[in-house]
């Protein structure tokens, strides 16, 4: 019964020759993993068909391209936040009830209280925030579902903006914030629009359309297009290139194992709750300076779609998988075929069957992936 | 059992030939609500040792080392790393301290790569200006030179956990703490899901990383690869210790009677014509 294994002092065989299983990952397969594949063959599919359908409707003209390009750049906004908070394993149900919650911050003491502008957007932000570390810190605490807890905090953050709004205004819908925030740096900061001497140059050489007083049909590239720009550039980053991003990915994949080898979870978790906030308050911020009015029923089913696009770019409902660009890609499609469906002027109840149809689909395609990654069966 | 081994021992080479207390527990209590897990266990683990945990299923093993790496808080007990009295809140704490573990459930996730899943919680940075980034390139080799050493080639550092066989999950599991692992090695039942060349493989690392200086524990509940590789060996039986024993004291017999609750397997293997 006694062999032996003689013990080399320092050495351990290394072994050297190339395993010949290789070829078995090839790119193409790591192609195929890519969380976001999905999102973007859906994009392709969705300019083709509308490129055809829309052809003739100005849906292509420079103007057409801002109505879906904004549409588009909401949803990035909060559908990045949404990516990140999902692939860290949870859900934000507020961000809607947010977006209206934070717009009311913005316009009721700035127009009530005579509260100075950027002070009352700053506060947004901080109440925004501080809320979303409490979503956060309640779900990290009980360890109960996020879904829970955050349709709870929709539903009070909602009853809360009606009834508070009512309480100092009187009203549901407060305008008139033109006023104050004109030339105010936060107005800039939200609502202005860049190079507009670019494309006045633009419209005089007839490179875009002008309208019948000569202005161009577009007069600038919005700052709600920057800051989508530019929280997806940072999300993705964040997600794919730090070691924060590693944590997201280990707190979504499993929280315990994640736990066990040193990562924050908790504090990971409670950041991207933040983070959900932050993009609402942008949203809402961006909205409020645009029309110079808030109403305590804006971002009614956002949070909703804001899941929708990071679900198309192939974010995983169990959290640990999905990414940025493939929420983009996702606000991209709901972008196009929303707008794409009222310029080709078919009834609007088709953009919601499109969009059930698109989500299953999508569902079914990731749990697929999630297959071929994890090699479950 | 056809695989006996024994291991052609040499003294361990030690930097400075003194052997260090590296960890220090005095009755370790742990209870979960009304679950007594642990009911007060002392164990000292030395520089330059491997320190064989041994029980039956249930016996506390596993809930004894998720105190010393951090992942549970004791219920009463005295904790002292290099003679310091400690009180980790969780495995960062633990990690800091360089105890490195190797859980039973291995602590990875699936969906993440191998790389990914080698560097978590301690992942390496890289500044380009005020900002700092995950080195990836590193990260992959190192993770990619880890494994080689273990024995196990893989094919692609990005291919992801879930895709690996138990076996190979083991080895990244293991190559992790012990490319982390400063000064204790923890590791709870890591050739349960091994072929042959793998344990043995394994025990061979275990017996390398003892030469550096470095305290290991060593959970199985193969008490030949305790034995041979083992300097130490601590018997638990319901969260109490049966005793602590050196390998002078002790015969590999002697040894496998303590861990069966003394007599019954002698008796099942009798039975069983002397297979067991
Ligand atoms: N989180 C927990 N909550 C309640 N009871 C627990 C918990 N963890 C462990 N126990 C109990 O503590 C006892 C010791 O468990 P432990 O996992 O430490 O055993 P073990 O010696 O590692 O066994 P095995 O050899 O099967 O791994 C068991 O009776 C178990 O049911
Ligand atoms: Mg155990």
């Amino acid at each position: 019964m006694k062999k032996q294994i003689n013990i080399p002092p320092t050495a351990v065989p290394v072994i050297d020759e190339v395993d010949e299983r290789v070829s078995r990952f090839s790119m193409s397969r790591r192609l195929l993993s890519r969380p976001d594949l999905g999102a973007f063959a859906g994009v392709v599919l969705v300019f083709l068909f509308f490129g055809i359908t829309a052809s003739g409707t100005g849906m292509f003209a420079s103007d057409g391209v801002l109505t879906w390009l904004t549409v588009t750049a909401q949803l990035m906004i909060i559908g990045t936040g949404a990516a990140l908070l999902m692939v860290g394993g949870e859900f934000d149900l507020s961000v809607g009830s947010m977006i209206g919650f934070t717009g009311m911050m913005i316009a009721i003491p700035t127009t009530y209280f005579h509260v100075p502008i950027g002070l009352s957007v700053i506060m947004a932000f901080v109440v925004a925030m501080g809320i979303g570390a409490l979503n956060g810190y309640i779900i990290v605490r009980t360890r109960l579902p996020s879904f829970i807890v955050t349709l709870a905090s929709l539903f009070m953050l909602r009853g809360l903006t009606i009834a508070l709004s009512i309480v100092f205004t009187n009203r549901t819908i407060v305008s008139g914030l033109k006023e104050y925030s004109d030339d105010s740096i936060v107005s800039w900061l939200f609502s202005a629009e860049l190079f507009p001497g670019f494309f006045q140059w633009l419209a005089e050489n007839d490179i875009i359309q002008s309208l019948p007083n000569g202005a161009p049909s577009v007069s600038g590239i919005p700052m709600l297009i920057v800051w989508a720009v530019v929280i997806a550039v940072i999300g993705h980053i964040v997600l794919m290139k730090t070691q924060v991003g590693n944590w997201i990915f280990a707190s979504g994949g499993d929280a315990n194992a994640a736990r066990n080898v040193g990562v924050p979870v908790s504090a990971v978790k409670i950041s991207l709750f933040m983070t959900t906030a932050f993009c609402a308050t942008v949203y809402s911020a961006c909205q409020v300076f645009e029309f110079g009015s808030a109403a305590a029923d804006r971002g009614l089913l956002k949070e909703f779609e804001a899941i929708i696009a990071a679900v198309i770019g192939g974010c995983l409902l169990t959290g640990g998988y999905g990414s940025v660009i493939g929420a983009c890609l996702g606000a991209l499609i709901f972008g196009v075929v929303q707008m794409g469906i009222l310029f080709t002027g078919a009834p609007n109840d088709w953009f919601q069957v499109f969009l059930g149809a698109m989500l299953l689909g999508a569902v079914i395609f990731n749990s697929s992936i999630r297959k071929r990654v994890t090699g479950e069966h | 059992m056809t695989m006996s081994i024994e291991i052609t021992q040499e003294p361990p080479t030690h930097e400075d030939g003194e052997a260090r207390l590296l960890i220090e527990v005095h009755d370790l209590v742990k209870h979960f609500g009304p679950v007594v897990a642990l009911a007060g266990v002392s164990l000292d683990i030395q520089s330059s040792e491997v320190h064989c945990l041994l029980g039956d299923n249930g016996a506390g093993k596993s809930t004894l080392i998720k105190m010393l790496s951090g992942v549970h808080i004791p219920t009463k007990g005295d904790f002292f790393v290099d003679g310091k009295p400690v009180n980790f809140t969780s495995p960062r704490d633990a990690l800091d301290a360089g105890i490195a573990t190797v859980f039973q459930d291995l602590a990875m996730v699936p969906l993440l790569s191998i790389t990914r899943n080698f560097f978590m919680g301690r992942e390496p940075t890289r500044k380009i200006g005020p900002f700092s980034f995950m080195d990836m390139d590193f990260a992959n080799h190192v993770a990619r030179e880890e494994m080689r050493k273990i024995g196990i080639d893989i094919r692609d550092p990005q291919q992801a956990v879930g895709t690996l066989s138990g076996g190979e999950r083991q080895c990244v599991a293991i190559a992790r703490a012990v490319h982390f692992g400063a000064k204790v090695l923890i590791l709870d039942e890591p050739t349960s899901a091994l072929g042959v060349a793998q344990t043995s493989m394994v025990l061979k690392y275990i017996h390398r990383v003892r030469a550096k200086g470095i305290g290991v524990i060593f959970i199985t509940h193969n008490v030949r690869h305790a034995y041979a590789v083992g300097d130490r060996f601590t018997v638990l039986n319901r969260g109490r210790t049966l005793g602590t024993f050196s390998k002078q004291e002790i015969t590999l017999e002697e040894l496998q009677t303590k861990m069966a609750g003394d007599k019954e397997l002698q008796d099942l293997s009798d039975e069983l014509g002397g297979t067991v």
